[in-house]
């Protein structure tokens, strides 16, 4: 049989075309499936346990998403909850389904049953497995051992196909994942549907960015139908199409390989896959390879605590300082060192100072090629140490000289611009991703926990 | 006038694959230009550019979409205190100006 599935956009909180979804809702597909979020923004995230895209824009977001899956009576499958899919982020998903579940209540309406799919992982697991001999590095291989499993905020498995369809098998209404691959919650159902696996990886691959495949990337909309040997692909925004070009081209996006995609349990091999238009807006899709491997394998992402971090911005537009920019700092930067060790009596690796120069190389740094000609810099000053309250007190000690610090001894001192004050500001915590690698598993669903729950639709008197 | 890559090509785009790789696409626009850019820029050029060993570039040829792809390690893990493009998307620059007559 074919499975139709409504992609509404790349990720929740990015937005989509609201007519588009309802010309999407119309077509009635199958199943709802949206991504929750990525590596794509940084460790901050899935180190501090947050969400990266505000809480009311996600709620707006869903509302519409949870109102169209009422409409088709069909599933809604967010992975990847809340940017970076820790356990808590699955709860924060849940809240905010339970808010908007009061706000649709209807008495006529059965309970809403939602399955919870976490796949956060505890340190002291990961610490057996490493000893098991269960976690493999993946290239580039960054090294690995106990202590910086131990000191990992949080790790994550990426979730596969097995695991959606474990949760689909409850019967939920709404499924509220954990980090899974982005495919993984587009890819699922057509597999248990038994549609070609192929296809169906090779689908929810193309379609996981909802639009970007498309000529109309923010519309965010896209149907997919996937069937014994391929699928085909369009978007529902008006004005919008899909091109061979267009969806084959979206291999590429974000893969290293364009032709083979590595997932929990396999991996797909498009080399043979061919691209057709159908019509203006529509392509055809055939040709695509799932190749099973076992042992079955989830890939893990880790994010620990490094330091904490302050920043200053200083603009320099006098043109004595402009054109010997990168003498100046570094003079201010070896006299900054000796004062901020001298003063709080510290040693040359307990923090680390660094000066970018906006304008000249702060985007390539060493690699920069263009050498060019400036009427203005900015001095971005990053000061990275162990607490936040080091950081401040090394900020407020650059502070003044890096507003008057002379390019010589015998010449005045300048000022330059501050755009604000104060001229530091506390960025708060630094994490680093600290994992690239890939643990082995007896069974798929050992490694995450399904909660089954039902969420009462009544109004409250 | 000096020529870069950028003037015979319809873009080049920059990504991060994850935290520890980048992925550069250089979408030819035709297969003249393919076949032209294919047959000047060399790994060892990107690889320089980058200043990343060679052995550790990934170079695919697509010409049913006239692009050509280079993956390779970033060369600062995304997120490392001295990274300075969280996305890696800027790291394209690089190739656009890079001079081809």
């Amino acid at each position: 049989m074919n499975t139709r599935v409504l992609v509404p956009s790349g990720v929740l909180g990015l937005g989509f075309d609201r007519q588009a979804l309802a010309a999407g809702v119309a077509l009635k597909p199958d199943v709802i499936c949206i991504d929750g979020g990525s590596t794509d923004s940084g460790p901050f995230s899935l180190g501090t346990s947050t969400s990266k895209y505000s809480r009311a824009a996600c709620v707006a977001e869903w509302r519409d998403l949870m109102a169209a899956r009422a409409q088709l009576n069909v599933p809604l499958i967010i992975g990847s909850a809340g940017t970076c899919g820790t356990d808590d982020m699955v709860d924060w998903m849940l809240d905010i389904t339970r808010q908007i579940a009061t706000e649709q209540s209807d008495a006529n309406a059965p309970a809403l049953k939602v399955a919870l799919l976490y796949s956060e992982q505890q340190p002291s697991d990961m610490t057996q497995a490493f000893r098991d001999k269960h976690i493999t590095a993946l290239q580039p291989d960054i090294g690995l051992d106990e202590a910086t499993i131990t000191n990992c905020a949080h790790i994550v498995a990426l979730a596969g196909a097995e695991h959606i369809q474990a949760a689909l098998e409850t019967g939920a209404d709404i499924i509220i994942a954990g980090r899974t691959t982005d495919t993984a919650i587009v890819s699922a159902l057509p597999i248990m549907q038994g549609c070609h696996e192929g296809a169906s990886w090779h689908a929810a691959k193309i379609a996981e960015c909802g639009a970007l495949c498309s000529t109309h990337p923010t519309s965010g909309v896209i149907i997919v139908e996937i069937d014994e040997s391929g699928f085909t692909i369009f978007p529902t925004a008006k004005g919008a199409r899909c091109t061979p070009h267009s969806v084959s081209a979206h291999m590429l996006y974000e893969n290293t390989d364009p032709f083979v995609l590595y997932e929990p349990g396999g991996y797909l091999d498009v080399h043979n896959a061919e691209y057709h238009a159908i019509d203006e807006r529509t392509v055809r899709v055939s040709g695509s390879k799932w190749v099973a491997t076992l042992p079955y394998t989830l890939k893990l992402e880790g994010a620990k605590l490094v330091g904490y971090q302050s920043t200053l911005i200083a603009l320099l537009r006098d043109a004595h300082y402009v054109s010997n920019a990168s003498a100046w700092v570094s003079r201010l930067s070896d006299y900054l060192n000796n004062s901020v060790q001298a003063s709080l009596d510290l040693k040359p690796d307990d923090f680390f100072i660094e000066f970018r120069l906006i304008g000249v190389d702060a985007t390539l740094g060493e690699l920069e090629t263009r050498l060019s000609e400036h009427h203005e810099i900015g001095v971005l000053v990053i000061v990275t140490a162990q607490t936040q309250d080091l950081c401040d007190e090394i900020a407020k000690i650059i502070n003044p000289f890096l507003l008057h610090y002379p390019l010589t001894d015998d010449e005045p001192l300048p000022t330059f611009a501050f755009p604000y004050s104060p001229a530091q500001s506390s960025r708060g915590p630094l994490y680093e991703f600290c994992l690239n690698h890939i643990v082995s598993v007896e069974t798929p669903l050992s490694a995450t926990r399904l909660v089954s729950l039902e969420i009462s639709t009544e109004p409250t008197a | 006038m000096n020529t870069t890559l950028a003037h015979h090509v319809d873009s080049v785009r920059s990504k991060n694959a994850g935290p520890f790789w980048v992925t550069i696409d250089i979408f030819c626009g035709s297969e003249q230009a393919f076949k032209f850019v294919s047959s000047q820029l060399t790994n060892e050029q990107v690889s320089a550019l980058m200043k990343q060993p060679v052995s550790q570039l990934k170079r695919f040829e697509i010409p049913s979409l006239n692009v050509i792809k280079f993956s390779l390690p970033r060369p600062i893990t995304q997120g490392h205190y001295k990274d300075r493009d969280m996305h890696g998307a800027q790291w394209a620059v690089l190739l656009q100006e890079f001079p081809m007559a």
